[in-house]
């Protein structure tokens, strides 16, 4: 297949129109922006819908809508939209409603900037909105996988009946590279618990309400059974230079992108390190991390992130005190140079 | 008549079962409250307009949270004021449905009024039942925004006041002043005759969405006894006597009779023409035979003003790098970079995987203003290029370890009688002198980048020029 030289952002939308979507409703952001212009572009000359919502809050709960009618359906935006997204997300999650949502996260807290920054990690990661549900996540570092891992939420969201969130930075929704994109999905899943206005469906019904307390943890039993298959069966991770790494370095999105550049030039140093990416996010590679973790080699994990300290969290629950976990975060849209993980990690490897 | 009127309707679920407790006949609204009578006028018009088996009703939240325990349709439950955006996301999805957004005062006016008046401004064709009874009555009789001016309520003890609430708000006016609403009309249920008023306007409304009117709104004033603490005549009174002087009947807005159907249909395209719809590459481009060293590992930065086409350069740099079979990444100046009013961009090209696209130490660095070149000359690595644009920058690289190339490219660009080609004369110069550029790549990806013959004709004589401007260059050295 040729490649095509393209925005990640707008990579996002020809994944999603491949996978089958016909519905985006979405508000304007940056850095996300372009992710709504390419699916207005595009969405009509398929036969699908793009509407611009008069609010964040409005274009989830038309994803509530159009997801429940069976379509493949979609939203973007990015963090401050994300926040104000979260009432719908949770009563999609409630629902049991498949749809993708795609995160291009800025710089926090508030209004904070455009620039890019991981610290959306807590808020789809873990939940966001009230009550006990789990999004799944997906986190791309390239233009490729803004292509393939948005096709990939699809495929997953309707196979779980949950959303699915693409989890990416301002970097990687505004950098462009080759993409290889793959033939139009032609056969979608069944869907028999959608409601498509027609006499078979007239008993579904698409809510997240249930009044008895019995009633209701049955249901959030049922959701945590969910997640704990997704976890089992779903996690997706890569591995870089970690077969004799003693030193595990371990970044996701963007990040990953200048770890696995910092691995080559320590490397030439002679130093014996290597990388670990969580490509899903829920499920997280706990197993992975574990078995690493296991190993004698290993001398100690040490996490690199655009925010605060929000993976490392996850980071240090499957390692579970049997090593060190070490952190360097950078925020407010300023992103670490190759040199300055290179010289952490000296750093780190000296404090041992 | 008599029948229908005293029968449960057809549009109604023989027993409601998703209704818990062991009475599932009859429905949860207290009794003397309207719900239950717009219900049945609802699921009525729905049967007799025979749309019953393809509607869809969307819940709200308030006392008809519930409303899918009865309506034999597909049932919505929706967040509290999401109604309308749910209802727009269904709708979307199914044209030919007949979807119904039910909502109380507190859900339609106060927390869903922005969802409600873009719903009816952009033209929905749906249709919104509004029961407006000027109080909360799920959440305990609390105000709401169309509660009176004096009125008492759990959350107004000493009543209603301008002074601290605002007045009632009026949203069958509101929303009768949009354009798009093909029909806005007020009514009541406080006695036999205004019920059979509200009957008819929840068919023409209902009716209007079958035939593709548009948006159809009808708000009800209706009964809340127990939030009144009334009886229900009593509450039928205050309906009539007192509702009505702050929200006054009638037909707001009715243009139906003269609205075109509005054509809702999509063409879904077939997978095998998606690809193009989409601007894929389709795989028809002749191939190319590439004159490149085996080695590429290119860490560019374009820096200038906005304007003069420094991110385009580095784009099509990444292109003719893509057509080389190159791993190649472009990123623009963006976040905290942006400061200063320069624009750049990062681009490398490289045999190997590429891992962070920043440039931090580039290999070629192009500047075409004064301030790119101060910022950046330091940061290229030993060895490295630096073009410029000399006929803009009035100082040189002061370094002695890098290649320098002293470009007239904007005044090149003025002679060829167009400024914005200055960024082809410097692709130019940078084809000629350096070995990762293809020179036919370039030449055969141009006609690709402009695709006005004028435009093409202008930027392949400014390549041109650049090119023999190298070749000057290296006569001189």
């Amino acid at each position: 297949m040729e490649r095509q030289l393209i925005k990640g952002n707008e990579a996002i939308v020809k994944g999603a129109i491949l996978a089958g979507c016909r519905g985006y409703f979405g508000y304007p952001i940056t850095p996300a922006s372009e992710i709504a212009q390419a699916a207005a572009l595009y969405m009509p000359l398929v036969g699908g819908t793009f509407l611009q919502a008069e609010s964040e809050i409005a274009a989830i709960n038309m994803v509530y809508g159009a997801s429940g009618t069976g379509q493949r359906v979609m939203t973007a935006s990015s963090s401050p939209g994300i926040s104000l997204k979260q009432e719908g997300i949770s009563y999609i999650a409630g629902a049991e409603l498949p749809c993708v949502i795609v995160d291009v996260m800025r710089g926090g807290p508030g209004l904070g900037n455009i620039a890019p920054e991981q610290g959306d990690y807590h808020q789809i990661v873990k939940g966001g909105g009230h009550g006990n549900y789990k999004n799944i996540v997906l986190a791309p570092n390239s233009a490729q996988e803004m292509c393939d891992l948005t096709m990939l939420a699809f495929e997953l969201s309707d196979k779980y009946r949950n959303p699915a969130v693409v989890l990416a930075d301002g970097f990687i929704g505004q950098m462009m590279e080759p993409v290889v994109f793959p033939d139009p999905i032609d056969e979608l899943p069944e869907k028999k618990w959608a409601i498509k206005g027609v006499p078979e469906d007239k008993d579904n019904l698409i809510s997240s309400i249930e009044l008895d307390p019995d009633d209701l943890e049955r249901h959030n039993r049922k959701l945590q059974q969910k997640y704990e298959i997704i976890r089992k069966n779903e996690i997706r991770f890569q591995e870089y230079e970690t077969e004799d790494a003693e030193f595990i370095l371990v970044a996701f999105g963007i990040v990953s992108r200048l770890v696995q550049s910092a691995v080559d030039t320590l490397r030439e140093d002679g130093v014996k390190v290597g990388m670990l990416r969580p490509i899903t996010l829920m499920p997280f590679p706990t197993p992975v991390l574990e078995k690493l973790a296991a190993d004698e080699r290993v001398k100690f994990f040490s996490v690199f992130e655009l925010n605060n300290g929000q993976m490392v969290d996850d980071v240090r629950l499957a390692v579970n005190g049997s090593k060190p976990v070490k952190f360097y975060g950078r925020m407010g849209g300023n992103v670490p140079t190759i040199q300055e993980i290179v010289d952490q990690v000296k750093k780190q490897m000296r404090e041992i | 008549m008599s029948a229908k009127i005293l029968s449960k309707s057809r549009g109604f679920y023989d027993v409601y079962e998703r209704r818990p407790g062991s009475d599932q006949e009859t429905t949860h609204y207290c009794p003397g409250c309207g719900h239950g009578i717009l219900h049945k006028m609802i699921a009525e018009a729905l049967i007799d307009y025979g749309v019953s088996d393809n509607s869809i009703i969307i819940s709200p939240v308030g006392c008809s949270v519930f409303a899918y325990y009865y309506f034999a349709a597909g049932n919505f439950q929706a967040a509290h004021g999401r109604a309308p955006a749910v209802a727009t996301g269904v709708k979307r999805a199914l044209p030919e449905s007949i979807v119904i957004s039910y909502q109380g005062d507190g859900d339609l006016a106060a927390i869903g009024g922005n969802e409600i008046l873009h719903a009816a401004n952009r033209g929905e064709s749906i249709s919104v039942f509004f029961v407006n009874n000027a109080i909360y009555g799920m959440t305990g009789g609390q105000m709401a925004p169309t509660t009176l001016i004096g009125q008492k309520t759990t959350t107004t003890p000493y009543g209603r006041t301008v002074a601290n609430e605002g007045y009632p708000i009026r949203m069958t006016e509101l929303i009768s002043q949009l354009e798009a609403p093909v029909y806005v009309e007020r009514t009541m249920m406080a006695d036999t005759k205004s019920i059979n008023t509200t009957r008819k306007a929840v068919r023409k409304a209902i009716k209007n969405q079958v035939e593709k009117k548009g948006f159809s709104f009808v708000e009800v004033l209706s009964t809340c006894p127990t939030g009144w603490k009334m009886t229900a005549p009593q509450s039928e009174e205050w309906v009539k006597t007192t509702m009505t002087k702050q929200f006054p009947l009638g037909v707001y807005k009715d243009i139906s009779g003269d609205a075109e159907p509005l054509d809702l249909t999509k063409n879904q395209l077939p997978a095998e023409r998606i690809p193009k719809a989409i601007s894929l590459p389709l795989g028809d481009k002749e191939k190319l035979v590439y004159q490149i060293p085996k080695t590429v590992n290119e860490e560019i930065k374009i820096s200038g003003f906005g304007g003069q086409g420094v991110l385009s350069l580095g784009v099509w740099l990444s292109e003719f790098g893509m057509r080389e079979d190159l791993n190649v990444s472009w990123i623009p100046s963006y976040g905290p970079e942006m400061r200063g009013g320069t624009a750049h961009c990062h681009v490398k090209l490289s045999n190997r995987p590429i891992g962070s696209p920043l440039v931090a130490q580039p290999t070629v660095l192009v500047a075409t203003n004064r301030p790119s070149l101060e910022k950046f000359e330091q940061e290229v690595v030993e060895g490295g290029k630096i073009f410029w644009d000399n006929s803009l920058i009035d100082i040189s690289p002061s370094r002695s370890d890098i290649v320098s190339f002293p470009v007239p490219a904007t005044e090149i660009a003025n002679q060829l009688g167009n400024t914005k080609a200055a960024n082809v004369v410097m692709l130019g110069v940078i084809t000629a002198v350096s070995d990762f550029l293809d020179e036919n790549i370039v030449r055969r990806t141009l006609p690709e980048i402009f695709k006005k013959k004028h435009l093409l004709d202008l930027n392949m004589q400014a390549f041109n020029k650049g090119l023999e401007f190298a070749a000057s260059l290296k006569q001189m050295t």
